[in-house]
């Protein structure tokens, strides 16, 4: 594990140890009273889900951390598990006042005024009554709402009002940021202005633990990066290497057969459920689709708990470029009543010696005839091969 | 240093996730009260009557009960020389504000946590704001409704006693009641949503079963013995001790015998003694340590339970 970085004075500003969050997921919930004294005996059964497992890394106070990992990863959970948001096993020890931008605007009442939504959501982040009084009007300044301030928010446009979400969060003064992405909301410019905010907190030497799948992101910004996959650890370090890591596409030579193969865990009972693949090339079009449906139209009954495997294999003709395949599961039938999606987690790279530009590489015969009278040379010209 | 080499001893203690309360009073109050004047605003600011509307309610409900139980239905047939139900009005219109304090408190609290659940996921501050920003809210109307409360007794002919010095105290115990209330049904909705329905009727049945209409008097007579005047008595006096260990209706007899007419009889005159108030006292008590209990116990999981 890489050392922190090294002018660090006293205690780290972050440490997690051994970290483990668990979600115990009902696969039937029951929700009223009637329901638990009309089937005392029926307990409800749990599926146990292991969103983080044993993640352990300190952070520096000054430094620029980043997590990141594919969606589901745990990323979000281990954020709100730091913000004290989900209790967890293990032990979390954090120093200085935080401020979390998981979602921004979250307490905004929308038919309070800018003013009393502002004091509010100032001390809900920690503020006292007069610190929030007293910034209100460089928040206000910050956000370019002076004009507004006495509107109530729900007449605030949507830019609007992330704005003022923004400047109030930015404006509790915390020693310890953690930052979810909210930056893919606003527009551009108003990305940059967070990035802007983002940098100068990190050279005013404040903590942040930033959270991204954005891997360009990571570089920029981050000292050292954690790399979450399926809720473990898979590497704490340098953010070029977690980038890396985090990109890794196998590459497959064209020409060869190929499987893709998709693990479902079942949650619940399933009668012939329809898999499918869809690869989506670059253009977001589904080159190559594939479904358990022609061959398997009865694919049997899943227990709850059991798991399945199930294979695509073919030759691969695709071009050469970047494939993204999705999964899908559907309920018996038009095969729209989905059970679960699996999109855009992983991609995969097709090799070849030269791109040509079609879609598909399909071997093609290619044959010249020549001479004075070639046979078939009554066609049309224009459905000749083009040689 | 990695994780490895930290050292754990000298971090002090760790977080565990969200919970009920935190280490700073001031913070926590400053939450609280300031969510109660916010939804305050809301609720008046909005309209253009404002603060009359809220009095509206009970003021309306007085004018149907008064009318009816005493000019039509004529409940208080009081014997001559009996002066308890001297003031009828300011008692039934007293107990009337501070029921309508309990219900609208406690009724408000049972959503609370899952209307602001968005709060919960996305911000770590002390869980116990939500139902206790609401008990307070409900706390402003009890004021301001306490004043016209007030102002009908002296225009009914109640003259000032020394006794209205215990107002803050029969409050103060009603709040802790109601308090404790919140809590619990707050944490129990989040597992059993038809609390709701079920706490409404238990609130319909504490409406008429507290001293609120009924005056406690008739309530003694109705189960003291035989006598001329009461053909129709049980004879079952201890059933009026059980009667009086309700706590809400020790805290409206209080309230009508502390602060409109002392002809009344106390709760403890009619419990016999002031030993046996600790019954009612220990319920209040109860409730609250319970409801605090559970709260402290649900609130690291309520994120994840919505």
């Amino acid at each position: 594990m890489p050392a922190i970085p090294r002018d660090t004075k006293g205690l780290p500003a972050i440490v997690a140890r051994e970290v483990s969050k668990t979600f115990r997921v009902p696969q039937e919930r029951k929700h009223t009273l009637k329901e638990r004294v009309l089937h005392p005996r029926s307990r409800t059964r749990h599926q146990v889900f292991h969103a983080l497992n044993d993640i352990s890394f300190a952070v520096a106070e000054g430094e620029f951390f980043g997590i990141a990992g594919r969606n589901g990863s745990g990323k979000s959970t281990l954020l709100k598990c730091i913000a004290g948001i989900y209790g967890v096993e293990g032990e979390i020890w954090r120093r200085g006042r935080v401020s979390t931008f998981i979602e921004l605007g979250v307490g905004f009442n929308a038919d309070l005024a800018a003013r009393d939504n502002v004091i509010l959501n100032g001390i809900m982040l920690g503020l006292s009554p007069r610190e929030a009084r007293k910034r209100y009007d460089s928040v206000i300044e910050f956000a370019e709402l002076k004009e507004f301030e006495d509107l109530k928010l729900k007449n605030y446009s949507s830019g609007m009002y992330v704005r003022l979400a923004f400047s109030v969060a930015i404006q509790v003064d915390a020693d310890l940021l953690l930052i979810d992405e909210i930056l893919a909301v606003g527009d551009a410019s108003f990305q940059q202005k967070c990035f802007d905010v983002f940098n100068r907190m990190r050279d005013s030497g404040k903590t942040i633990v930033f959270v991204t799948h954005d891997m360009g992101a990571l570089n920029r910004f981050c000292h050292r990066a954690l790399l979450l996959e399926r809720g473990s650890q898979v590497y704490i370090g340098d953010p070029q290497e977690v980038g890396d890591q985090g990109q890794r596409q196998p590459a497959v030579p064209q020409g060869r057969r190929m499987t893709l193969r998709a693990r479902v865990s079942f949650m619940v009972e399933v009668e012939d459920p329809q898999a499918s693949v869809y690869v989506h090339n670059e253009e977001h079009k589904a080159v190559l689709v594939a479904s358990t449906v022609l061959e398997h139209e009865h694919s049997g009954r899943f227990r709850s708990g059991e798991q399945a495997v199930f294979s695509f294999s073919f030759d691969n003709v695709l071009a050469p470029g970047r494939y993204n395949p999705v999964f899908n599961l559907a309920h018996r039938g038009s095969g729209l009543d989905v059970i679960d999606r699996f999109e855009g987690a992983f991609s995969f790279v097709v090799t070849a010696q030269q791109a040509l530009g079609g879609i598909v590489d399909v071997p093609v015969e290619v044959v010249v005839e020549r001479g004075e009278s070639v046979p078939g040379g009554d066609l049309p010209p224009s459905l000749e091969l083009p040689v | 240093m990695s994780a490895g080499t930290v050292p754990y001893e000298s971090l002090g203690r760790p977080i565990r996730g969200p919970r009920a309360l935190n280490d700073d009073p001031a913070r926590f109050w400053h939450l609280t009260f300031n969510i109660a004047v916010n939804q305050w605003k809301l609720r008046f600011f909005g309209s253009a009557l404002g603060y009359l509307w809220q009095l509206v309610r009970p003021l309306l409900l007085f004018t149907v009960l008064y009318v009816f139980f005493t000019k039509i239905a004529n409940v208080n047939g009081a014997h001559p020389g009996d002066h308890s139900y001297d003031n009828y009005g300011a008692q039934l219109l007293g107990s009337i504000v501070l029921f309508t304090f309990f219900s609208e408190a406690t009724m408000g609290s049972v959503r609370c946590v899952l209307d602001n659940e968005a709060l919960v996921r996305k911000i770590q501050f002390p869980r116990m704001v939500i139902p206790l920003s609401i008990v307070l809210l409900s706390m402003f109307n009890l004021a301001l409704n306490l004043v016209v409360v007030f102002v009908f007794a002296l225009l009914a002919g109640v003259r000032p006693m020394l006794t209205w010095l215990e107002l803050p105290l029969i409050v103060a115990v009603l709040a802790v009641l109601v308090a404790g209330l919140s809590m619990l049904l707050s944490s129990l909705f989040i597992y059993f949503r038809d609390i709701q329905p079920i706490w409404e009727v238990i609130n319909q049945i504490l409406f008429y079963s507290s001293p609120v209409i009924i005056a406690v008097p008739a309530v003694v007579k109705a189960f003291g013995p035989k006598t001329a005047l009461s053909p129709r008595a049980l004879d079952v006096p201890w059933l009026a001790h059980v009667y009086m260990s309700n706590p809400l209706a020790v805290i409206l007899q209080q309230f009508r015998h502390a602060m409109i007419n002392h002809a009344t009889p106390s709760p403890a005159a009619v419990l016999g003694s002031d030993v046996m108030l600790l019954i009612p006292i220990g319920i209040v008590i109860g409730v609250f340590v319970f409801g605090f209990y559970v709260f402290n116990r649900t609130a690291p999981y309520v994120a994840e339970n919505l």
